[in-house]
């Protein structure tokens, strides 16, 4: 890790490249929304912007009019006078040298504005300086579909918008990518998972012109869809098995999980998604689902009862809802307004307060209550099953009658008899018990718990009081009643004319499959954020997304079926430094896979994968000593799981939020500590040791070794040829095919030169001689070698 | 145009139209940068790997003593209130401010110290009985007695101490030190976590978190690598069973030359890092191993930390692997040892603690200044906050008394590089309840450590949630300039 090393990537992350998704727009005029706001934004609104308190000279940039706004004139001076150069302040100001008058102020520690920066902005001026609502606040638009010349890309409806800007600068796509590749891309994005060879034999064998289309389908029908568009959105609302606080408890969330996997596998609409999770408790009659949806509001992390101040601690949770809502739905910012107007977006903390306000009546405890069991804290629900529900009632009817026998029973051996019968029952009641399933839930209190604007934010400085609403810059929210309820803000959230839920929704989407959003500030979307790089793109899906019914698996379909992303996503050097980040989606994405795709696939290829679905969180083994070196008290030792229970899918891995799981969190898995929108993608030597060394990582290369030879016999080329295809989906060329074989020579003589090795590395397999071995050994490392290879841990 | 848009064009730095120009971008559009350009130029940080100023300290050692030790009875001396044992503690000191749940509605009770005080060294600094090692250094040490904070629970507490926020997600110390001024050694991270796997405080022990040493928002090989006490001191760092360093060495081999092959192919210049990547790996096998194996410390160096350095995860074993690591410039150690949080039975708890760290605390001191290092080396010592004037449990009982969480005043201190030693600053009142003279917020000590490794607080900053983030945050910071040499 060298010092230009951190800089590179500090500069990768910029979009230096993006320059030209709007190459063609440059020549056109200056866009107040796309080219100056953001400047404005970040040097000039923090004092001359939204915050009321913080305004300095009474001017604010951030609108025109008004007696504070741009336009006006102040003692003969005028901020921005359209068309005028010269009577403009502001362009005096951000171009003097003068240190007396420059702006932004050398004390505020703002970057100055770069030429290039401050002579858009002046011609912006000149050419009228038009403000413009903010894009992102305004509903979006469905606008037809740009005029292109190449005809293969005027169908459906990604591609006229990235062939428009291509087309512009002249940049040829690349061509569909290899059968072989697309069938490995689509299944990680659709499953989290590689296809199988059989997968693969059928869809290459498949001739017909739908047959990447049907394959699509097959995918959605499958299981694993659901769990892994579930994963996404435990990221977003960090679900996680402990409280996150303290002496970090346990508690049982599986049947959230299990309930955001069938909901992406029924392809639930995406506004009741929302309404469920967000007020599913209000519904009249609630389903179980909507019950354990409403969970969502439980998620955040919450402290043990015994040293915080409760009404602190309700005040924290509070905020933790109010976040997780404005991250996954709103892609804003919120908490900044928590102790002041937002600096940058039109915020205030009023209306910050407003929001606070319908997740202020929670009826439960803000703390919880040591460890209860199965880390329940009220309110919760219990999910028996009809038959569960029976068995209950006849133990405790047992039970009941046992207990009344006793007590009449004055023979010591009827005692003794019914004492052990009863104990008996009662430990089946405990099981039984302990098997049914659980979930907390939302609830709010009959009585509305007032909300005053918190001054500064703290708990304790009520402000004035305020009435739940939402901000005016927003669509206005209709109520049922006097006091707008959860239900309300749910349902305002899913009207059409919301400029931001579907987009943020559709971006989000759009990240899982490219890597990145279409707007990469995928968590924000007011000013501080990224400038869409295809904004028609983003309204026009983000309209048909609501048109067709909030349909998930139709958006998924629109978007893994068009052009681009079927292309290939082999570049030239000098494509990969035009854009290294491919924001023109000029090829397909390239990237590493998520952590659970790793360990997943892994899985898979060894043979072990275990599918069982839903149900309590597992563990796998961990290293020694993890939990002890941070925790506080019990449970402080981790013990893993036995059986098959160690190979179930990665999603179903549990999630200690003090300590999750280091074959997770080193390879960029959030902590779930807070709403994470986009995980980092970071390439690091601890990733590379984990790779080379995770003890069951290191297993599932040998069982997938043993497995192939097994399928194969003896046919050495043939054994290589079928161990490349299954670690990578691709068949490997005569020269990979030699370079595996030697390597395989160069492996036998190194355990045939040290047997003890081979024998440390084979013994488990009991029943093997020291042929057997050595040849065990020597494939194992082939494979081993394979599961390590960038084929193996990419997306392409 | 008119002539001042004209001119000003002119002026423009013409690097960008050849940068432009290069990248392919037609002449039309290259005369001025377009907007994504720009947000790219919003987005860029300031100033990461490089100092903003001549650095005092190349690296740093922080020992956080995780649970919050007590420093009435450890740094902040106040003999008087032996006199007033007992007495309820004047309103107009307490000021009705809030406290735990613990003590909330309990009489508060003076409760003096049982330790006593004396001063050390040339300086004279006040140092306490249960401290002789560390006495010995008090020239070396600047104490800060007018420490505070805002959070009165471990959990705010510490996150804020090492992030800069109450709110889990912040980038830690380690990692805004990693991230701004780059890596000084090839085959070690640049920041290093070593947390003490036993200690001698037997109640309360406080939980640690992952988040303590995480790197938020920052990338993630900046976060804080914690060398584990059992197995391998990095995780998954051995060869599996079957694997030794010439299997290993013929693995990365083929790996190398499949990746080349596809590198080749693909023209994908991440594989470049990952050849790099697992190659560090490779060297770590071998550095992180020679970095924990002590067999070439002479006897007299292990002595000098004391009988348990012997013990693996012990405060002292962590603090002569911190030399080694200071040796070796890893960027920023941060020692954890838990078991502060002294409730009750502070006195005999108390005692445990103090020579836990000690002994050990003065050798790492000794031993950094005998190899010429402390001097730019800067040691931190702290915990979360402070504890209270009054008592916790039976203040009656002289032996068994506890104390309450108070983040309004505490000791922290620092020693080595860029500091003055033999000082204390800051005053605290006569019931060190409230900090009377300058007062120092944790947001200044970390301004003040981070200017002594040469990063001015203010710049070093990253865009995040649409805010310029900060180790200190948006409110005032400043560095405490009395306490630098």
């Amino acid at each position: 890790m060298s010092a230009s090393n951190a800089l590179s990537l500090a500069a990768g992350r910029s979009v230096l490249l993006g320059v030209f998704l709007v190459a063609a727009a440059a020549a056109e005029d200056v866009s107040f929304n796309r080219d100056v706001r953001p400047l404005l934004a970040d040097r000039c609104f923090p004092c001359h912007g939204p915050n009321d308190a913080d305004r300095q000279a009474r001017l604010r940039l951030d609108v025109p009019g008004g007696n504070q706004g741009a336009y006006r004139t102040r003692r003969g001076v005028t901020a921005i006078k359209p068309g005028d150069l010269e009577g403009s302040e502001l362009w005096y100001r951000i171009t003097s040298d003068d240190e007396l008058v420059a702006m932004p102020p050398r004390d505020s520690h703002k970057k100055p504005l770069t030429a290039e920066e401050a002579a858009l902005i002046g011609r912006w001026i000149q050419e009228g300086a038009e403000y413009q609502d903010f894009w992102a606040f305004v509903p979006p638009r469905k606008s037809p579909p740009p005029k292109i010349g190449h005809p293969a890309w005027r169908e459906g409806i990604v591609d006229p918008y990235v062939m428009a800007n291509l087309e512009a600068l002249t940049i040829v796509p690349k061509k569909v990518a290899d059968k072989r590749t697309l069938i490995r891309r689509v299944s990680f994005d659709l499953t989290g998972l590689p296809p199988t060879l059989e997968e693969i034999d059928r869809f290459l064998e498949d001739q017909s012109p739908s047959a990447y289309e049907e394959l699509v389908e097959r995918l959605f029908e499958s299981p694993a869809y659901g769990e892994h568009m579930a994963r996404y959105w435990a990221d977003l609302v960090r679900l996680a098995d402990t409280n996150g606080m303290h002496k970090d408890f346990p508690r049982d969330f599986s049947e959230y999980r299990s309930w955001l996997i069938r909901s992406f596998n029924d392809n639930l609409p995406f506004d009741d998604f929302v309404k469920y999770q967000l007020a599913g408790d209000l519904y009249p009659d609630p389903t179980t689902d909507q019950l354990v949806a409403s969970g969502f509001n439980r998620l955040h992390l919450i402290i043990d009862r015994g040293t915080a101040l409760p009404e602190e601690s309700h005040h924290k949770n509070v905020l933790d809802r109010v976040q997780a809502f404005g991250t996954a739905f709103l892609g804003l910012t919120v908490q900044c307004a928590q102790c002041h107007d937002h600096k940058y977006d039109p915020i205030r903390q009023r209306d910050y307060y407003q929001i606070y306000a319908f997740f202020n009546n929670f009826d439960g405890d803000p703390e919880t209550d040591g460890a209860p069991r199965r880390g329940m804290q009220p309110p919760f629900i219990t999910l028996e099953t009809p038959e569960q529900k029976e068995r209950m009632a006849k133990l405790k009817a047992d039970e009941a009658q046992l207990a009344e026998a006793l007590a009449a029973s004055t023979a010591e051996q009827r005692t003794a008899e019914l004492e052990k019968k009863l104990s008996v029952v009662r430990s089946a009641t405990e099981r039984l018990a302990a098997s049914i399933p659980v979930a907390m839930v939302m609830k709010d209190r009959a009585e509305v718990r007032p909300t005053h604007v918190l001054q500064r934010g703290a708990y304790d400085a009520p402000g004035e009081p305020v009435e739940r609403g939402t901000p005016a810059f927003l669509p206005p929210m209709r109520k049922k009643d006097d006091t707008a309820t959860r239900m309300d803000l749910a349902e305002w959230l899913v009207v059409p004319e919301h400029p931001l839920t579907a987009r943020v929704a559709v971006n989000r989407f759009w990240q899982q499959l490219f890597g990145h959003g279409l707007v990469e500030t995928s968590e924000d979307f007011g000013a501080q954020g990224e400038w869409p790089s295809h904004p028609d793109l983003l309204d026009a899906l983000a309209v048909r997304f609501v048109e067709s019914g909030w349909d998930v698996k139709q958006l998924m379909r629109d978007i893994v079926c068009s052009k681009t992303y079927r292309q290939s996503s082999d570049a030239s050097p000098a494509e990969y430094t035009r854009d290294p980040q491919n924001r023109l989606l000029a090829r397909a994405p390239r990237y590493r896979l998520d952590a659970e795709m790793i360990r997943d696939q892994f899985l898979l290829l060894s043979g072990k994968l275990n599918r069982s679905m839903y149900g309590l969180s597992v563990k796998p083994p961990q290293p020694p000593g993890l939990w002890e070196a941070v925790s506080m008290a019990q449970p402080n030792t981790y013990v893993a799981d036995k059986g098959n229970a160690i190979y179930r899918r990665s999603f179903y891995t549990h999630w200690r939020r003090a300590i999750p799981p280091p074959q997770m969190t080193l390879l960029n898995a959030p902590s779930r500590e807070f709403c994470t929108a986009r995980r980092e993608r970071t390439n690091t030597p601890l990733q590379a040791l984990l790779l080379m060394n995770e003890p069951e990582f290191f297993n599932a290369a040998r069982s997938c070794a043993l497995k192939t030879l097994d399928e194969v016999g003896g046919d050495e080329a043939k054994a290589v040829r079928r161990l490349y295809e299954k670690v990578t989906s691709q068949v490997p060329d005569p020269a990979q095919i030699r370079r595996l074989q030697e390597a395989l020579t160069d492996f036998r003589a190194f355990y045939a030169a040290d047997p003890a090795l081979a024998s440390a590395l084979t013994a488990d397999w009991k029943e093997a001689d020291a042929h057997q071995r050595l040849e065990l050994a020597a494939w194992t490392m082939v494979t081993h070698s394979l599961f390590n290879i960038e084929l193996a841990k990419v997306k392409r | 145009m008119n002539d001042l848009f004209q001119r000003f064009c002119d002026l423009q730095n013409r690097r960008q139209f050849l940068i432009n120009a290069s990248l392919g971008l037609g002449a039309a559009a290259s005369t001025l940068v377009t907007p994504i350009a720009t947000a790219a130029s919003k987005r860029a940080r300031t100033a990461p790997n490089g100092p903003h100023h001549p650095p005092r300290a190349k690296r740093v050692i922080f020992l956080f003593m995780a649970g919050a030790p007590s420093q009435l009875d450890l740094f902040d001396s106040k003999p008087h209130l032996e006199k007033l044992h007992g007495q309820p503690l004047p309103k107009e000191i307490s000021k009705g401010q809030r406290v735990t749940t613990m003590t909330r509605g309990k009489e508060q009770r003076i409760c003096a110290s049982v330790f006593r005080f004396a001063p050390q060294g040339q300086s004279g600094l006040e140092m306490c009985e249960l401290l002789p090692y560390l006495s010995t250094q008090a020239d070396e040490i600047a104490m800060i007695k007018s420490t505070f904070t805002e959070s009165i629970n471990h959990d705010p507490g510490k996150t804020f101490f090492c992030t800069g926020s109450e709110i889990p997600g912040k980038a830690s110390m380690g990692s805004w030190l990693s991230y701004g001024l780059g890596t000084m050694n090839k085959d070690l991270p640049d920041f290093v976590v070593l947390t003490s796997a036993f200690w001698s405080g037997r109640v309360n022990v406080q939980a640690l978190y992952t988040r303590l040493w995480g790197a938020g928002f920052l990338p993630s090989k900046h976060q804080g690598v914690a060398l584990q006490s059992v197995g391998d001191p990095v995780l998954f760092l051995s060869n599996p069973p079957g694997v030794d360093r010439s299997a290993r060495r013929k693995m990365l081999d083929l790996v190398a030359r499949l990746n080349r092959d596809e590198q080749t192919r693909s023209g994908d210049p991440e594989i470049e890092t990952s050849l790099a990547q697992q190659e560090m790996a490779f060297r770590m096998q071998t550095s992180v191993p020679e970095l924990t194996d002590l067999s070439d410390e002479p006897p007299a160096i292990l002595e000098m930390y004391g009988p348990e350095v012997h013990k693996s995860g012990s405060f002292a074993r962590n603090c002569l692997l911190a030399r080694r690591m200071a040796e070796r410039d890893v960027r920023f150690v941060q020692l954890f040892h838990r078991g502060w949080d002294h409730h009750s039975r502070l006195p005999d708890n108390l005692r445990g603690q103090a020579q836990d760290v000690d002994q050990p605390i003065a050798a790492l001191m000794t031993d950094l200044k005998q190899r010429g290092l402390l001097d730019d080396t800067l040691i931190v010592f702290a915990g979360e906050f402070g504890r209270t004037v009054f008592g916790q449990g039976s203040i009656d009982d002289r032996d068994n008394y506890g104390r309450d969480h108070h983040p309004r005043c505490f000791t922290t201190w620092m020693a080595g590089g860029g500091v003055k030693g033999g000082l204390s600053y800051g005053e605290t009142d006569d019931f060190c309840y409230n900090v009377v003279r300058d007062p120092v917020h944790l947001r200044d000590l970390q301004a003040t450590i981070l200017h002594l490794v040469g990063i001015d607080h203010e710049r070093l900053s990253v865009r995040f949630q649409g805010l310029d983030q900060r180790l200190t945050g948006v409110e005032e910071a400043r560095v405490v300039h009395e306490i630098l040499a």
